[in-house]
């Protein structure tokens, strides 16, 4: 099964979903039938003056996660994840890393065709 | 010999300033506005323009084709502005430094050469007064790679001649502000009697302070009514070269696009004896440093 990269606030499955994609505090990637997990923190790209939203797809492409379950995605990470082939789900907010799976699972993300945030600097 | 005028806070007076020393300085001059993001100086010393140039920054144009995905060129930028995504080469021209970095390193020729507009670099001269100032792109986040020109042509216009240069610089206390002050001889703060005006001068003196270049201030709207900027001249051992008062007359002078400078034989005055306290401290420091 792919799995599935969540941006978090924490390494755990009931830590808060940040909806911050870039400036995520890290991300679970998790396989959603088993929910076995890593933790892949996102700390660099939180200090980054700018990139964050780029280093951040980077390192979900790296992780070998097809699917992004998230808030707010920015344009050109945006972008980065599309050529990277990874699937994003946004607009996710005020839930666990849980509940987000469980919403996967039941089929109730919607898949997003465009960013939901303007760049900075634009 | 170069003067900037920098102040930490907007609105100020940098300008006022900057126009009225132009105005009032006896010895050959170029006035430059690096304030590339909101340039006004041209609005009160209205020149005459003699050239309009755009200017360019040097950018990686990628062809995927001859990519063979080292990843060296993602290793050394460090701003992001390429990744490499699986099998996809991005270039996000809009973060690139224009460092050639990773033109440089690329072993296949992947990356060549392409340019981002940054702005305009406009030149001409208000009487015998030299003018120079550069105006940002509509959407360009860096105002520095287009500082960085304008300084350039501003070298090649004094190289020849015995002249001086005030630099009108951009407010804050960042990138563009350090850019604008760097290669000045002398930095003149121009600062408010309000919480704000004290508080964003004390950061301006101390991100400049590093520099080592003599530094004095202006009070700009002397007497609204706080005292504060007045101790800190007196803590940090900074001459107050001038005070321009609060006065509905100076403020109807500016909004007309006048000189300040000329409104009042006072004011005049204050700004010619301005100029020598700018001319003596630059004296003085060549003899502490030839010393």
């Amino acid at each position: 099964m792919a799995k599935l990269a969540i941006s978090s606030e924490g390494p755990d499955l009931d830590e808060a979903l940040d909806p911050r994609f870039g400036r995520a505090a890290g991300f679970i990637v998790v396989d959603p039938q088993t929910l076995e997990f890593d933790y892949l923190d996102n700390g660099l790209s939180q200090a980054m003056a700018q990139g964050a939203g780029i280093q951040a797809a980077e390192h979900v492409a790296n992780s070998g996660a097809k699917t992004v379950l998230t808030g707010y995605v920015g344009p050109k990470a945006f972008m980065a994840l599309q050529a990277a082939g990874i699937r994003v789900a946004q607009n996710l907010a005020d839930m666990t890393v849980r509940e987000a799976i469980e919403m996967y699972r039941n089929g109730k993300v919607k898949w997003a065709r465009q960013p939901n945030r303007r760049g900075h600097g634009r | 010999m170069k003067v900037a005028i920098a102040s930490g806070k907007g609105g100020t007076g940098k300008t006022t300033v900057s126009a009225s020393l132009a105005a009032s300085w006896q010895r050959p001059l170029v006035a430059v506005d690096l304030d590339v993001e909101a340039p006004n100086l041209h609005l009160f010393l209205r020149p005459e323009i003699h050239g309009d140039e755009k200017a360019y920054m040097e950018i990686p144009v990628a062809d995927e084709s001859k990519c063979n995905f080292c990843r060296a060129c993602v290793d050394i930028c460090q701003f992001k502005a390429i990744s490499i995504l699986g099998s996809v080469l991005m270039v996000f021209p809009e973060m690139c430094h224009g460092c050639g970095g990773c033109l440089a390193v690329c072993p296949e020729k992947a990356l060549t050469p392409g340019q981002r507009e940054l702005g305009h670099i406009i030149w001409g001269a208000a009487g015998s007064t030299g003018f120079l100032m550069g105006r940002l792109r509509v959407g360009e986040a860096m105002s520095p790679p287009l500082m960085r020109q304008v300084k350039a042509r501003l070298n090649a216009m004094i190289q020849h001649a015995e002249t001086d240069v005030v630099i009108d610089a951009p407010p804050g206390v960042s990138c563009p502000a350090v850019n604008a002050v760097m290669d000045a001889d002398v930095i003149v703060l121009v600062t408010e009697p309000t919480p704000f005006g004290l508080y964003d001068v004390s950061l301006a003196y101390g991100a400049f302070l590093p520099l080592g270049k003599p530094m004095g201030i202006v009070i700009n709207r002397a007497g609204l009514g706080e005292d504060t900027i007045y101790e800190f001249c007196r803590s940090k051992n900074l001459p107050i070269w001038a005070e321009i008062p609060f006065s509905r007359d100076i403020a109807a002078a500016y909004a007309d696009g006048g000189i300040v400078a000329q409104a009042s034989s006072e004011l005049q005055l204050t700004f010619d004896e301005l100029v020598e306290s700018i001319i003596d401290a630059h004296a003085e420091h060549q003899e502490v440093l030839h010393a």
